[in-house]
């Protein structure tokens, strides 16, 4: 039994179909990344794991336990499990960095100031934002927002990691730490889902692959490197390997990846 | 007959009739400041509220209160209420009536304030498992709030002004007392100048104590230690003397 089972999501607005019967799956401390074309309803699929996004049906399975994603309360449980890393962050403005991070920790988690404070300290000094603390997001580069994003979503101890579009903002130095550090979660333990366009990094990243057309699931690709490339996928990264933030061209050839730097 | 009378002018500028009328005219604003702020902020939620049952109401409040005159809402509460064998005083019936007007347009500015607060601020929120109320008191309230004390400004300065239209339900604020007075010695120009002193001090007392809020509202954003982006500290020398 997989450790992510996701199944049937279907989503809605008016008369057109968003998503339709979308499924994947992944293991405890895969990479997963949706590719597809813009308006193939990649981030719909990535809100619904969060529950930011009424569904018509849907279900999720994390390690056994099984939310049906169209019942009222199934946000609270998918929240409880899944963390999510916005392309645009939403920092909250008027709070510190530090704030940022406690925040969620003290008001619903419950957990002490003190505790949460020491936890948050400790986050910053891996990510290498300790003199970062007691600023205000306003005053932060892109790639130092990005990892304050994803250390206020780790401060939740999440089973599952979801990522917009985690490398658009970076500089290429930038894309390969924030990438190196998505592999250091991963062998934690820790299950990464990501909606990427950069495909140098969904070539290097990935465990497995969903590509997504209009809707649905157009192919599935599981394995490291091109063993996830089915021929479907393999001819959209080479279509789309030219975005500018993808970095190398992937598919085609083995030096096509780019291994990050550690 | 003389233009101007000075001794006029600093008689009734020391008059303790046309004090009382300013205390009047000032307490006034205040109560149905604070008031209609918190009857505004109820309007504006609601009015953003995805529920029809919540924005409905909120919609024609807003609707009904800015587009009938004051003056007609005052007369109706003054002569309407009794009717319903509810009897309040004057000054009752005048800070019902200003509070129920100035919160249609509070509503109005609070609720621009908290569409200014970025969405994806609100649902990283709703993301890291904070419930509605959270949402409001911890990041919408508290950031709208800094965005809206210079309209919120303009509102108090309009109020102070406004309450002089309860005098047409027989309130003897500011406004209505110089009036009287004028009856007597007819000292037009002189009273009026009284009274317009008088307005005059009450809104520069309001700029100061404005200028405290704001401060107040500024506060997360100063104690942080503010230091320079990245990106400005890689400019180079020359550009950054430019600046």
């Amino acid at each position: 039994m997989p450790y992510i089972d996701v199944r049937d999501v279907c989503v809605r607005h008016g008369k057109t179909e968003t998503l339709r019967d979308v499924g994947f799956t992944a293991e405890r401390g895969e990479i997963v990344s949706f590719i597809g074309p813009s308006g193939s309803g990649k981030t719909t699929l990535l809100r619904t794991l969060i529950g930011l996004q009424s569904v018509e049906c849907g279900r999720m399975t994390v390690d056994g336990r099984m939310v049906n994603m169209s019942e009222p309360g199934s946000a609270k449980v998918l929240r409880a499990q899944a963390a999510i890393v916005f392309q645009q962050f939403g920092l909250f403005g008027h709070m510190s960095v530090l704030r940022n991070l406690t925040l969620a920790p003290t008001v619903v988690a419950k957990r002490t100031h003190r505790e949460a404070e020491h936890e948050a300290h400790e986050l910053l000094e891996k990510l290498g934002l300790a003199d970062k603390a007691n600023v205000l997001p306003d005053d932060l580069s892109g790639g130092q927002k990005q990892r304050v994003a994803i250390a206020r979503a780790l401060m939740l101890r999440p089973a599952l990691l979801l990522l917009d579009e985690p490398t658009s903002a970076l500089d290429p130095r930038k894309v390969q730490e924030v990438s190196s550090l998505l592999r250091d979660l991963a062998r934690d333990g820790m299950t990464i889902i990501q909606v990427s366009h950069a495909m140098g990094v969904v070539a290097s990243l990935s465990d497995r692959i969903v590509l997504l057309e209009a809707g649905h699931v157009r192919a599935l690709g599981h394995g490291r490197g091109q063993a996830s490339q089915t021929p479907d996928i393999a001819a959209f990264m080479n279509t789309h390997s030219d975005d500018p933030e993808s970095g190398a061209s992937a598919g085609g050839s083995p030096q096509g990846f780019r291994e990050p730097q550690f | 007959m003389q233009i101007w009378s000075w001794h006029g002018f600093f008689t009734y500028l020391g008059s303790p009739y046309i004090f009382r009328g300013a205390l009047l005219t000032l307490g006034m604003t205040a109560v149905s400041m604070v008031l209609g702020f918190f009857l505004g902020l109820l309007i504006a939620v609601m009015k953003r509220s995805p529920q029809p049952w919540f924005s409905w109401p909120a919609r024609f409040y807003v609707w009904f209160f800015r587009g009938t005159p004051l003056l007609v809402q005052l007369v109706v509460i003054y002569a309407g209420l009794p009717k319903l064998d509810i009897r309040l005083s004057v000054m009752a019936c005048s800070i019902i009536g200003l509070t129920l007007n100035e919160a249609a347009y509070l509503a109005e500015i609070i609720r621009a304030g908290l569409n200014a607060v970025p969405a994806g601020q609100i649902a990283a929120a709703r993301a890291l498992g904070m419930s509605e109320r959270q949402i409001a008191w911890r990041i919408a309230f508290p950031q709208a709030f800094r965005l809206i004390i210079p309209p919120l400004g303009n509102s108090v300065n309009g109020l102070l002004k406004t309450t002089s239209v309860t005098s047409v339900i027989s309130m003897e604020e500011l406004m209505q007392r110089s009036q009287i007075l004028v009856q007597d010695q007819f000292m037009v120009l002189e009273l009026f100048s009284v009274a317009a002193l008088y307005y005059l001090l009450m809104t520069t007392a309001w700029d100061f104590f404005q200028r405290r809020i704001e401060h107040f509202a500024e506060r997360p954003y100063r104690r942080q230690q503010r230091v320079i982006p990245e990106a400005v500290m890689e400019l180079p020398i020359s550009s950054q003397d430019a600046r």
